[in-house]
């Protein structure tokens, strides 16, 4: 009777994805609800978590809730810390969800909302998901070790600094494309960027209060600066009105880039209580709770989506946001979301070190990935209940919007100037023109579903501060990141440098401290500045560029998943990774090639280059230098990860043929105590 | 009601990654040794060891 109840159930979840994703597939025109994403999405999740999931918690790596966690053999109430599967959830989502799943899926919408939707949804539960709860599956085995440290004891040592320089090139062009997105929303905006300036002193504030004050009071010193932080947001209401005031945070994009460099700096040879983490719990806070309240308010409005299901750059490949075809462009455009190698830092970091029981991962490492593919679809939502004009006219740089402009006329993808006029006076900024980069667009979607809510409850729209606290949420999280990743980056290069000089690897040594600082700052403050002073926008060329390193810094991770399961002796399971490691090989590498390769001057960097050949453009010789170091970029990660890949397809059939002993690096089992209730 | 609020807080603070002192305190009751580190202590050291992990 169960097992029939059971059968019912999980037929009618099924058949209502099914239905939703033929309602999405099949509008041709007519205005489509929200709610049919919303729906397709959460049965698509339901069944891959309910059934794939426990195949590969079972049947792949066979987790049993009986053997001791690292968490529990190595307790030391600070790292080692066995933490209830609820509360880490919490934790992992908090770590993994950054700006890269919120933005990604905004300028996806290029392509119209189906394409973007399908990859976030099918891609979460056959690729992001997998990667996120196998390497946490590795790493648990393994007392919490990291990535590089996987790749060089499972694969070989020199797959180890294979993978360590990756992430360490990977994460430089992150910071820069986030910082990107950053300058492009503070640009010309005096309330935005005064928003965003009060939280280092906000910040400072919280350290002093927290590690000196009252000690560990870490809520009490949250919710002070939160209360401070809302004043922040309606003080720079009042700057943004004021003359005077508003021409001292009314800067330009190369004034935010030198700011931003700086304040880069200085994070990250700080001591970490005296800005970055007083900065993390207090974005953290404000990350869970706004995305909750998106969530809630799209459920209460259902918007309709006015973005049609595919637009005609998902065919011809020259869109205005970023040039490329859907295929491979989607794929590289949505990494959050999907799937993100980045992830596989945070499975092989924290998580697998406060896990209390070993079948916890399943809930954490996939459901954890599946919330954040939710978040995906939550901003692919917000961004298409945007005018598909009002959309392009502020995610493309005038020089780009002019080019596109047949097939925009064509498509009926038009906006007047006085209606973007009158939308930039509403959110209280000067122009939203050419705002590419994805924050904008997304804090304008946010504002009219939040302010919708609060018109439906019978208060004001509140358009402006909406606007503004949206944009405050994104900027705040993105410079957390920037300041956790120049550190995560500098600490790599110390351990990297060490090996050759060793007190160049004490982190506690100043001088290495702010050598090591200033070559990443500067590392990731050049491709910023790129991308400032592009007169395309910057994000066209770097988002690809980022979207290509970050899946395949997932390779990596799929390829030490992959050696693992083949030593277990479970190389009849291998296909779970290796599926989505021949669509991730397939999507960059292609990806690669266009971007170097392409004859449109618009996609590949070398066609770029000699379509620049006698221009009179006074800045041709610095875009053909960008287009070169972008270029040489591209073919060294490519380099890279097939350098792995080779090491770990000899690594794979030497042990399968039985040319080489499968030794699993797993420690020993211990029985757990709380599996007899302790 | 006190209790509830509490456990709430501490859910908070752990989902954020902040120090715990009552957790410590119970590693500590668990291991059968006596705190090393009174709470001023215990939240220096947590904040000046403590790794950032923030994803993208």
């Amino acid at each position: 009777m169960r097992r029939f109840v059971s059968i019912l159930v999980w037929g009618a979840v099924s058949a209502a994805g099914a239905f939703a994703f033929a309602t999405l597939a099949w509008s041709r025109g007519e205005t489509v609800s929200a709610a049919w994403i919303l729906i397709a999405a959460v049965c698509t999740y339901a069944v891959g978590y309910r059934f794939y999931s426990r195949f590969i918690v079972s049947r792949v790596f066979a987790l049993d809730p009986g053997r001791a966690t690292p968490a529990e053999r190595l307790d030391n109430g600070r790292d080692f810390v066995p933490t209830g599967k609820w509360v880490l959830f919490g934790h992992h989502f908090a770590a993994i969800a950054g700006a890269g799943p919120l933005v990604g899926p905004v300028l996806a919408a290029q392509f119209g909302f189906l394409p973007g939707t399908l990859w976030l949804v099918i891609g979460v539960v056959l690729g992001g998901a997998v990667q996120d709860l196998t390497i946490l599956c590795c790493s648990l085995r393994r007392d919490g070790k990291s990535l590089g440290q996987m790749a060089r004891e499972e694969i070989s040592p020199a797959a180890g600094l294979t993978a360590m320089l990756a992430v360490l090139f990977i994460m430089v062009l992150l910071i820069a494309v986030l910082a990107l997105i950053v300058v492009n929303a503070l640009k010309a905006s005096p309330w935005g960027l005064f928003t965003i300036a009060c939280t280092i002193p906000i910040a400072l504030l919280m350290g002093w209060w927290m590690r000196t004050w009252r000690p560990g009071r870490v809520l009490e010193a949250s919710l002070a600066g939160g209360l401070l932080l809302l004043a922040a947001l309606v003080g720079g209401g009042w700057i943004s009105r004021h003359a005077g005031p508003a021409a001292v945070f009314t800067l330009s994009g190369g004034a935010l880039t030198a700011l931003i460099v700086s304040y880069g700096f200085v994070a990250s040879v700080l001591p970490v209580w005296m800005l970055l983490l007083p900065r993390d719990y207090l974005s953290t806070f404000l990350k869970v709770a706004t995305i909750l309240a998106l969530g809630v308010a799209i459920l209460i409005i259902l918007p309709p989506l006015r973005m049609p299901a595919t637009t005609p750059f998902a065919r011809l490949g020259e869109g205005p946001v970023f040039a490329g075809k859907f295929f491979p462009f989607v794929f590289i455009t949505i990494a959050c979301g999907a799937i993100s190698g980045f992830h596989a830092l945070v499975s092989s970091g924290t998580t697998p070190k406060m896990l209390r029981r070993e079948t916890d991962a399943r809930l954490i490492g996939y459901g954890g990935m599946l919330m954040e593919s939710f978040v995906g679809v939550m901003a692919m939502i917000a961004a298409c209940t945007l005018h598909p004009g009002v959309y392009f006219a502020m995610n493309t740089a005038p020089q780009a919007l002019q080019q596109a402009a047949p097939v925009l006329q064509s498509a009926g993808f038009v906006v007047s100037p006085d209606t973007m006029a009158a939308l930039a006076a509403a959110v209280g900024e000067k122009t939203l023109v050419g705002r590419a980069g994805g924050a904008p667009a997304l804090a304008v979607g946010m504002t009219q579903i939040f302010s919708g809510v609060t018109r439906v409850l019978g208060g004001r729209t509140l358009t402006a501060l909406w606007y503004h606290f949206a944009i405050m949420f994104e900027a705040l999280f993105i410079l957390t990141t920037i300041d956790a990743g120049t550190r995560v980056a500098r600490f790599m290069l110390q351990e990297l440098l060490g090996r050759v000089w060793p007190p160049m690897g004490r982190t506690s040594w100043y001088p290495s401290v702010v050598a090591t600082s200033a070559v990443i700052v500067l590392g990731w403050g050049y491709f910023l500045f790129q991308g400032v002073v592009d007169p395309l926008g910057g994000i066209n060329s770097l988002w690809p560029l980022f979207g290509i390193a970050n899946q395949m810094l997932a390779i990596v991770a799929l390829c030490v998943a992959t050696t693992v399961v083949i030593k277990m002796g479970r190389a009849r399971f291998a296909w779970v990774t290796l599926l989505p490691l021949a669509w991730l090989v397939a999507v960059t590498m292609t990806a690669g090639f266009e971007k170097v390769f392409s004859a449109d001057p618009k996609l590949g960097f070398l066609a770029h280059i000699a379509s620049l050949a006698g221009s009179a453009d006074p800045h041709a010789g610095r875009l053909v230098l960008n287009d070169r170091v972008n270029a040489g970029m591209t073919i060294a990660f490519t380099a890279v990860v097939l350098l792995l890949l080779a090491i770990s397809v000899r690594e794979w059939l030497l042990v399968l043929t039985r040319r080489k002993a499968a030794v699993v690096n797993e420690v020993p089992y211990v029985a757990s105590a709380y599996a007899s209730g302790d | 009601m006190r209790r509830v609020i509490e456990r709430l807080l501490r859910v908070l603070r752990r989902v954020a990654g902040a120090p715990d002192y009552q957790g410590y305190l119970e590693h500590c009751r668990r291991a059968g040794h006596p705190p090393r580190l009174d709470e001023r202590s215990y939240v220096r050291e947590f904040f000046e060891t403590k790794r950032p992990s923030r994803c993208c």
